[in-house]
């Protein structure tokens, strides 16, 4: 019964390791080496990253920032609840925010163009999430995140939200439209 | 209280040595513990039926509630007190000496109670429906916080109850040589969670006081980073302690003895050592802190945690093998494992929490837990899933095998309904199991954790989910419903036991509780070095390998968890580019 008995042998940790154990750890170990590794190979070699840009910022100047947007590019509005679509010019910075309890507005991008997509809350926190591809990202308030997007493919994508951020959180979608 | 006040017994069956003062907090803090499983079960099958796209069963304020309520009542409240009870079991029993402070060991579980009831007190009035993360600047009732930091304060006093009892241990020389190794895992497991505790002070009492409008703002960044060090080192707790539970178990049932000390102990010292910023995997896409800090932390430091877990799933199974073999079960790859003891409910939950901490919960949280794959998992209900399967799985079941030991040795009373105990772990197991691996599909599709309607009755756009999402969803909830039945039973099987089961001896009373009388004041012997072996590892084992199926089990491990790394990553590079 000696896993709840004092060590056998007085000098426990000089007793030799058994082959069985001493492979076992080290090929976890090279694989946890590997998996370290993966992540800024990735970063070099891979397409989806999250970029570090941040600023902090208030939510009077950050909805000024959207406001701005929509004046400039609206295409149309949409739904009972009149959400504006905007069409933003092909790698121009683009506003989205989150509040209790909507994303607000809707885009239609161009495929394989890129956008600097800036994210940020008017109150509580909020899940920003692409379906049906599954991009989800954290959202705060008091920070505006900055993440560059190029859309691979055409059709209508929604926002959901999923941070849980009271009881209206199942109403907050909108639409990035992707256009050829 | 001198040394010679203290009273102790001798379970006849185990051979463990009971002080009295450390028995009784044993017990009730276990009993508290499984009323709150309870609790928490009651309300998980509410959560449950909500998120079942049919049934659908809570109005949305109260489904929240539930979810909130369920949260804290099985990940903190059920889970900490059973760790009180596992800390002075593993000091005071196991080591066989009295335990210190036994008065501070009631102020520990009257404020741990106090906080408990004060928390839920204000989920159930209804303003506190914030989940038990309570992300600022959501706001909870002083109470909600106020609870909590009892119940933390609670426990850092149960923790130095467990530091002062090794102390008097040693002292009073009540044992030989190094301390056993699963007192070596549960120390590992005290400190985490003073570390841990530290860090829940730093960030709820300031919560505290902005509640109470005294302090105007709490940064809702550095709120994450500091409550996950709470949060993810709480289940670095519970990990250390339900891998202390399995070796326990392997050496109660097997008379194992750990295929090295020395490795072993390693292994739960990395625990330790690359604990501190853990946190660092719930932040993985928020703005504000760079991919460096989060590379390096997301694994907690170069993934030697991970490393760690991976020993230990080798070095437990690997014990049983040798003990088994040199027993004479010296056949073939896996004999040891066939004749192993599977009707035994203590075996059973061990060895399933450890394959479902292992293959389910370990490997999914490995893989989203790095950097660029969490972008496609985070939020989802893929998250619930894993935790279910570390959590639930790994340590809620590892503790339901020790309480199967327990029931008998410690509370003095005979499995009641021994047939249904038998069928029980697997029942619980196997719905845990599947209910885990379905969440875990349903949130590659993209379902959202923590959300009332997968429908989005009401929104502005419409949204539906691919029809293989509802169908997860549902098979999530057929296989929870399962996964109920079991828990409830042994709810039943337990709070039975103490009230029906049939008494070991005469002396027992209510509830499993003694008599001065089961007790003398004669010091238990001095606890000796583990014997010898009596066979030689040279005349066992495979090719020169002591454990040959463990470590082909463990090949085949390694082999699911790289192919499903290379799964994700190649899902990953579909998506949309992000930079
Ligand atoms: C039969 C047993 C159980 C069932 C059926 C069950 C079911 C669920 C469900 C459906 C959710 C909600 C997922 C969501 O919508 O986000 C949930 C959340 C959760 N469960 Fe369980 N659960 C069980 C046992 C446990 C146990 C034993 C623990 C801990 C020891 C636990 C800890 C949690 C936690 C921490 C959450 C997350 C709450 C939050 O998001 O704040 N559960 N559970
Ligand atoms: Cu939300
Ligand atoms: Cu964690």
């Amino acid at each position: 019964m000696s896993t709840i008995l004092p060590p056998t042998d007085v000098i426990w940790w000089k007793v030799p390791v058994d082959k069985s154990e001493g492979i076992w750890v080290s090929l976890a170990l090279l694989w946890c080496l590997f998996m370290f590794a993966m992540m800024p190979i990735w970063h070099v070699y891979g397409n989806q990253n999250l970029s570090n840009e941040a600023y902090r910022t208030h939510p009077e100047v950050f909805q000024a920032k959207v406001d701005a947007m929509v004046a400039a590019h609206e295409v149309r509005r949409e739904t009972q609840w009149n959400v504006p679509v905007v069409k933003p010019p092909v790698g121009s910075d683009v506003y989205m925010l989150g509040k209790k309890w909507q994303w607000y507005p809707a885009l239609e991008l161009k495929k394989d163009e890129s956008y600097r997509l800036h994210l940020s809350s008017m109150d509580w926190q909020h899940g920003f999430s692409v379906q049906p591809i599954n991009i989800n990202a954290q959202i705060l308030p008091g920070y505006e995140s900055v993440m560059t997007i190029t859309p691979n493919q055409t059709g209508e994508f929604t926002i959901i939200c999923n941070e849980y951020c009271g009881a209206g959180h199942h109403f907050m979608t909108s639409k990035i439209y992707v256009t050829e | 209280m001198s040394s010679t006040k203290s009273l102790f017994r001798t379970d006849p069956g185990s051979g463990l040595f009971f002080n009295k003062s450390a028995e009784t907090l044993m017990k009730v803090n276990a009993i508290t513990a499984v009323v709150f499983l309870l609790i928490g079960g009651i309300l998980a099958s509410l959560v449950t039926a909500t998120r079942m796209p049919t049934l659908h069963t809570l109005p949305t304020a109260e489904f929240y509630q539930a979810l909130t309520a369920h949260g804290i009542d099985m990940l903190i409240v059920f889970i900490i007190f059973f760790e009180m009870a596992v800390l002075y079991f593993a000091s005071s029993t196991l080591l066989r000496a009295r335990i210190a402070a036994p008065r501070w060991g009631w102020v520990q579980y009257i404020l741990m109670m106090v906080g408990a009831l004060m928390t839920n007190y204000a989920i159930l009035k209804g303003n506190s429906s914030v989940m038990m993360t309570s992300y600022v600047p959501m706001p909870a009732e002083p109470l909600f916080y106020l609870g909590l930091i009892l119940f933390a304060v609670g426990a850092l006093i149960g923790c130095f109850i467990f530091f002062g009892t090794l102390v008097i241990a040693k002292e009073e020389k009540t044992y030989e040589g190094s301390v056993p190794l699963i007192v070596f895992g549960a120390t590992v497991a005290a400190i985490i969670a003073v570390f841990t505790i530290a860090s829940g002070a730093i960030i709820l009492i300031p919560t505290f006081f902005w509640s109470i409008g005294v302090i105007s703002n709490i940064d809702p960044l550095m709120y994450r980073v500091i409550w996950w060090a709470l949060g993810h080192s709480s289940q670095q707790i519970n990990v250390a302690a339900h891998i202390t539970i399995w070796y326990m178990v392997a050496g109660l049932l097997f008379g194992a003895k750990p295929m090295s000390e020395k490795v072993s102990r390693m292994a739960f010292l990395l625990y330790i050592l690359f604990l501190q910023l853990a946190s660092a995997h719930h932040i993985l896409v928020d703005p504000g802190v760079s991919s460096t800090w989060k590379i390096f932390n997301t694994s907690y430091a170069m993934y030697l945690a991970v490393l760690a877990s991976m020993i230990h799933g080798l070095t437990v199974p690997g014990s049983i093998e040798v003990a088994q073999r040199m027993k004479g079960l010296n056949n073939g790859l896996f004999t040891w494992l066939q004749k192993a003891p599977w009707g035994n409910p203590v075996f059973s939950s061990m060895f399933i929490s450890l394959v479902g901490f292992g293959f389910l919960g370990g490997i999914s949280g490995v893989v989203m837990g790095v950097e660029q794959i969490n972008l496609i998992i985070h939020n989802t209900i893929y998250v619930p899933g894993h935790f279910h399967a570390t959590v639930v799985l790994g340590t809620t079941m590892a503790f339901m095998s020790a309480t199967y030991f327990l029931l008998p040795t410690l509370f003095g009373r005979e499995i009641f309904m021994a047939p249904l105990a038998k069928l029980q772990p697997y029942l619980f197991g196997l719905g845990m199991a599947g209910f885990a691996v379905f969440m875990m599909g349903a949130g590659t599709m993209g379902v959202a954790r923590r959300h009332w309607d997968m429908a989005f009755t009401g929104a502005p756009y419409a949204f539906e989910y691919p029809a293989i999402a509802y169908t997860l969803m549902g098979l999530t909830g057929i296989f929870a419903a399962m996964a109920i039945v079991g828990g409830a039973l042994f709810c039943i099987i337990a709070v039975g036991t103490l009230l029906f089961g049939k008494k070991v001896d005469s002396k027992v009373g209510f509830m499993g509780f003694r008599g001065a009388d089961s007790y003398t004041t004669e010091r238990p012997p001095l606890l000796e070095r583990a014997p010898a072996d009596t066979v030689s590892h040279k005349n066992i084992g495979i090719g020169g390998f002591v454990a040959p199926g463990t470590f082909i089990l463990a090949l085949a491990f390694l082999a699911t968890f790289v192919l499903y790394y290379f799964v994700n990553w190649k899902y990953l590079s579909s998506v949309w580019g992000l930079s």
